[in-house]
């Protein structure tokens, strides 16, 4: 990993209901644990239903920051859906940021209701390229639907960035976070999940 | 709370767990509140302590009821704390502004009311400044600026309350609710403070002007307490050329922007924890080591006005203050870093620039061609798109202008860009009824519309049900319709009277809704939303009866509730390709708006996303093509 800045500014973004809070506060949890200040901050209330969702995590060896990432400086998103990760960098996109893009749409309820378009997947994927300096692109919801748990692409998500090597956090420092996290049955589908997403960015 | 299981002691709390802790850690024995984004998670976590601690824990039918009940513990010499939303203290309001009249007693309790305002209104109607009312309440009361000094002040303010008799106003904000982070964990002691009331004399807010000059003499015995607190901080150079005074989420904002612009020598930073009574002194001492004075704080220029009346009051008004009076910081939304940026680099004249122009080029671009919004809409599965769906069609089968008044729930969700339109008044909770109530009798001034409004379960307790009394027994028309989906759903699920469950799981007496409606004397009936024909039929069987109250329930469970109960999904929903009628149809998707119903790009085809289709099974329904079939799933 290259040296990396302080504060390092995550980002876990998605639409209502995927799961990015439970995975923000996961790592959270992991780096705070190697003495990390970290401060994770969320939106969320009525922005759950169906609306976009983020939180942002102020990873830094020397303080403890607010938890609102300044504009244009967000250094890796962690996407669970692809317009979301557009609209994240408009808001904390630069020439260096890393992005991890769930590459399954999830339509706005605007494209229902006909008053706007889905942009074409093609040009999504290559403008998201265009304004990252590494982009990864999975579907974790199909590999999270191959698990029978359509809800764990977030773990899938999670294991990816784990294998992007962008974080300061070990494989094993985060499988024994998320056996903390989802004690008893929940545990092996999740730590399949996690697995399945360090493969992905891994062999990518 | 996330109690961490590995030997390393953190915990990893939520601003609102946090803010939970150090009332337990204080030696909190009864709270109270009503859940309202950002505050909900307060109660949850005591809630869920509450059994191993002995504490008494409720969430109490409405915000004022909730600080009565913790009224009641510190005039019984106890510890409490109530906690809510800013909307709900204006509920509130009637009962503190005359406890602050009457005080605590003399029995040694102490008590802390929380209020979590929302700048952006992120989860909101409006982004209401709490921290007038306090000082309208003759309240004192405090801001942390940080999560880490949150369970510091939480045990200082009630030291202060149980000192000076008087209950404590702790303003909370989204960025510090919301925020979480690795805190310390102290000890929760063990307490056995017995509940005693002294009867011998009577607590009342009368004579009440000789209680005013009381209070004003009270606030008054706590300002030099709050001059030399420890939770404001100056940190900067000793004769900074600017002085920012800050307060909140203006903090760390404040302290951000320094550094990316650099300024560190030149600007110094004060916070400011004690807002009321405002620390004069210490305003005006660091005020005299400046020329310039920049505040930052969110949403209403609080903090701001204050320090220009400290400077009126040591004649150092020739001063410059920049903020808000200025336009140097927007008087609406939450604090940023940027915008503190953008004030600083004004005043400094400096340029100031997030991203570098070779980036915004591209951005701009990809962002124009490709972005399109996210509006907020029901979760696959709601009862609310199906209870919407019947209610359009019955209005329009009607044929009259029907009138619809709505409330604060999921269902407010109506009238976002991609709602259903239905509602044309929305104001605050309970508001719904008490408008139609007085619309009902316009009928006397010729209106021609029929009215309806509707609101929640968790709504009907908190605020309706006084302005459903009134619409009968002053003989309105109107119908109300109650969404009941069997628990405080927007907020997280929280129980209610309604759902038999207190606030720690046990059960309790259910108010049965359909008895207590009928009871009043209105005409009450219940439907299944799912059960789209029937509900139709009902709206329109009540819209035909032109008097008096007529009750519709609406029933039928919250799906994000029924799922973590059942975990199963009651049908398997499947499209047949060849019926589907795509484009030149499209009820499902443009109509009815569910997300799991999809349309090809190129086909128009409906498909089901399976993975967030939850099989309610309501579009086998609404298909005008009989396109979609059912399969119940066998358990």
């Amino acid at each position: 990993m290259k040296s990396q800045p302080d504060p390092l500014n995550l980002i876990i973004c998605g639409v209502g209901g995927q799961g990015n809070i439970l995975i923000s506060r996961l790592i959270g949890r992991a780096l705070s644990r190697k003495g990390y200040f970290v401060t994770v901050g969320e939106t969320f209330g009525s922005a759950q239903r169906g609306g976009a969702v983020f939180s942002g995590l102020r990873i830094s060896k020397k303080k403890y920051y607010g938890p609102l990432i300044p504009e244009g400086q967000g250094h890796i998103i962690v996407s669970l859906e692809p317009l979301e990760t557009l609209r994240i960098l408009n808001a904390f996109g630069n020439a260096d940021v890393i992005t991890l893009t769930n590459f399954n749409s999830m339509y706005p309820v605007g494209v229902l209701s006909k008053r706007s378009v889905y942009p074409d997947l093609k040009k999504l994927r290559a403008g998201i390229q265009r304004l990252s300096q590494s982009s990864w692109f999975l579907n974790a919801t199909d590999m999270a639907m191959e698990l029978g748990s359509p809800i764990s692409a977030n773990v899938i998500m999670l294991g990816a960035l784990a294998g992007s090597n962008s974080i300061p956090l070990s494989f094993e420092e985060v499988e024994e976070e998320v056996k903390d996290t989802f004690p008893g049955a929940k545990s092996d589908l999740n730590l399949r999940a996690l697995k399945k997403g360090f493969q992905e960015t891994r062999s990518q | 709370m996330s109690q961490n299981k590995n030997n390393k002691a953190i915990l990893f709390l939520l601003g609102n767990e946090a803010i939970a802790r150090a009332a337990l850690e204080a030696g909190v024995q009864v709270a109270a509140g009503y859940p309202g984004t950002p505050s909900s998670e307060i109660i949850r976590a005591l809630s869920q302590e509450a059994k191993a601690h002995h504490l008494h824990v409720e969430w109490s039918t409405n915000e004022k009821v909730a600080t009565e009940v913790a009224g009641a513990a510190a005039l019984s010499g106890l510890r409490s704390l109530a906690a809510m939303k800013n909307a709900g203290l204006s509920v509130a309001l009637d009962f503190l502004t005359h406890l602050s009249y009457t005080g605590l007693g003399d029995g040694g309790g102490a008590m802390i009311v929380v209020v979590c305002d929302d700048p952006d209104a992120h989860s909101s109607g409006d982004e209401t400044d709490s921290r007038w009312l306090a000082k309208f309440a003759g309240a004192p009361c405090l801001e942390p600026t940080s999560i880490q000094e949150l369970s510091e002040m939480m045990k200082w303010a009630f030291d202060l309350s149980e000192e000076f008799k008087c209950y404590v106003m702790v303003r909370g904000y989204t960025r510090l609710s919301h925020a979480s982070s690795a805190l310390p964990a102290s000890e929760v002691p063990e307490v056995h403070r017995e509940a005693r009331l002294d009867t011998s004399q009577t607590i009342s807010p009368y004579v009440a002007r000789p209680k005013h000059a009381a209070l004003l003499e009270k606030i008054a015995r706590i300002r030099p307490r709050f001059e030399a607190s420890p939770f404001n901080k100056y940190e900067g150079p000793e004769h900074p050329e600017l002085l920012i005074v800050c307060g909140g989420s203006g903090s760390p904002c404040s302290t951000e922007a320094v550094e990316i612009l650099g300024l560190q020598d030149s600007v110094g930073i004060l916070r400011i924890g004690t807002l009321w009574p405002f620390p004069e002194k210490l305003i005006q001492d660091h005020v005299r080591r400046t020329e310039k004075i920049l505040v930052i704080e969110e949403v209403d220029p609080f903090i701001e006005i204050h320090v220009k009346e400290s400077l009126a009051d040591a004649n150092l008004e020739a001063k410059v203050v920049y903020g808000k009076g200025s336009g140097h910081i927007p008087g609406y939304g939450e604090m940023t870093t940027d915008r503190a940026c953008k004030a600083l680099a004004e005043i400094f004249h400096l340029d100031y620039q997030p991203r570098a122009v070779e980036y915004q080029g591209p951005l701009s671009e990809e962002v124009d061609n490709l972005l399109i919004d996210r509006g907020l809409t029901w979760c696959p599965g709601c009862a609310h798109r199906a209870s919407f769906w019947a209610l359009e069609r019955a209005v329009k089968a009607d044929g009259r202008d029907v009138y619809v008044t709505g409330d604060i729930g999921c269902y407010t969700l109506d009238v976002f860009p991609d709602g259903k339109g239905q509602i044309k008044a929305l104001h605050a909770m309970g508001s719904g009824t008490g408008l139609a109530a007085g619309f009902g009798q316009l009928g006397k001034f010729n209106s021609k519309h029929p009215v309806i409004a509707i609101c929640g379960d968790s709504t009907f307790f908190h605020a309706s049900i006084p302005a459903l009394i009134n619409a009968v027994y002053n003989r309105s028309n109107m119908i109300q319709i109650v969404l009941d989906n069997d628990a405080t759903a927007m907020t997280g699920f929280q129980p209610h009277p309604g759902t038999g469950f207190n606030a720690v799981g046990d059960p309790t007496n259910r108010i049965d809704l359909e008895e207590f409606c009928r009871s009043l004397g209105c005409t009450v009936a219940v439907t299944d939303p799912f059960d789209v024909r029937r509900t139709i039929k009902k709206i329109r069987e009540f819209l035909k009866q032109q008097e008096g109250v007529r009750v519709l329930i609406m029933r039928r469970t919250c799906e994000l509730v029924r799922m973590r109960q059942e975990k199963s999904m009651p049908f398997v929903l499947r499209v047949q390709e060849d019926k589907c009628r795509g484009e030149e149809c499209s009820v499902c998707s443009r109509d009815f708006r569910c997300p799991a119903l999809v349309q090809d790009l190129e086909t128009g085809k409906v498909t089901i996303k399976e993975d967030i289709c939850c099989g309610c099974g309501v579009c086998f329904d609404i298909c005008p093509f009989n396109a979609i079939t059912r399969e119940e799933v066998k358990r």
